[in-house]
């Protein structure tokens, strides 16, 4: 299979990402400029973290309109996997791809440092080579990630499973110390209502190697291979 | 034309910056501060636009750009012309 990794100007996860893809999981990976019209025959379109166009106006809520992302769009609604980390998960929410918005952490503080996420549905294409109810150690990096949905949305996702990854203490446990950011039910990642889209606020990429202190993060990409190759 | 726009988070949405705001506030004594609630403001030049065209011309840009209706709402007025 194939990746490809849109980069937008300011974003600053691309190249960590795409060394990921290539050299960690080993499968070609394309650089998308987001002023193309091309996705390149890829498999799944990675967005990745960053300030794209500094975050003016609402993280993520610019990069939306770029030619690029008019393809990502039919590319998913066609089917298409779409993974989207950090500032690419925000861009996913200002495009409408995923439901529900970001606010400003709860604390107000720019958050930088590891955290540990529950998956609550291993059975999406973005976690199926994990366990439900497993923890996992990625880093977090981001001011806007606390999730806020309206009641009717926030039931429906829940109904629907599309919950993939919840803040959650070293064992496992939803704590009010543990959601550092405030998001409206612990919510980490969520898929869209077809699982083909999935947003993601830790970076997986960061979280690939054990120079970097973790390789949690493979279980997302390695999800992916396996939904794609199998 | 000038108009107006003021972007506000929904009273439904927790407002973190406004009640820090409030909250300094409150330390320097003012008590009449019940509540604060911090929002953005754009002032955006119109050519060659009716007032009834900026009616329609605005709330749209508003909706779609200018603010993210599941968070925030807006209102606007003209400024001149």
């Amino acid at each position: 299979m194939k990746f490809g990794v849109v980069i937008f100007p300011g974003s600053n996860c691309d190249f960590d990402t795409i060394h990921a893809l290539r050299d960690v999981v080993g499968r070609p990976t394309e650089i998308l400029w987001h002023k193309d019209h091309d996705l390149r025959g890829v498999d799944c379109v990675v967005l990745p973290g960053g300030f794209s166009y500094g975050d003016y106006l609402r993280s993520g809520a610019i990069a939306r309109f770029s030619p690029l992302m008019q393809e990502v769009r039919e590319f998913a609604d066609r089917g298409g996997l779409v993974l989207g980390i950090c500032n690419g998960f925000q861009v996913l929410l200002e495009l409408g791809l995923l439901p529900g918005a970001m606010l400003r952490n709860k604390n107000l503080k720019f958050l930088c440092q590891f955290v540990t996420i529950r998956v609550e549905n291993a059975g999406t294409r973005f976690t199926n080579a994990g366990r439900p109810g497993q923890v996992l150690r990625i880093p977090i990096a981001h001011f806007d990630g606390n999730y806020f949905a309206d009641p009717e949305t926030l039931a429906h996702i829940e109904g629907r499973g599309q919950v993939v990854f919840r803040y959650c203490d070293p064992a496992g446990e939803l704590t009010p110390s543990s959601n550092v950011n405030g998001s409206l039910h612990a919510i980490a990642g969520l898929t869209n209502d077809r699982g083909n889209v999935m947003g993601m606020m830790p970076h997986p990429e960061r979280a690939s190697e054990a120079l970097l202190g973790s390789v949690d993060g493979r279980i997302v990409f390695g999800s992916i291979l396996k939904a794609v190759e199998s | 034309m000038k108009v107006r726009i003021l972007v506000a988070l929904k009273t439904s949405v927790l407002d973190p910056q406004g009640q820090t705001v409030r909250n300094a506030l409150h330390t320097l004594g003012y008590k009449a501060v019940e509540d604060v609630r911090q929002g953005k403001v754009f002032e955006v030049d119109l050519a060659g636009v009716s007032r009834e065209e900026a009616r329609r011309l605005v709330p749209e840009i508003a909706h779609k750009v200018l603010a993210n209706p599941i968070i925030e709402t807006y209102t606007w007025d003209i400024l001149e012309g």
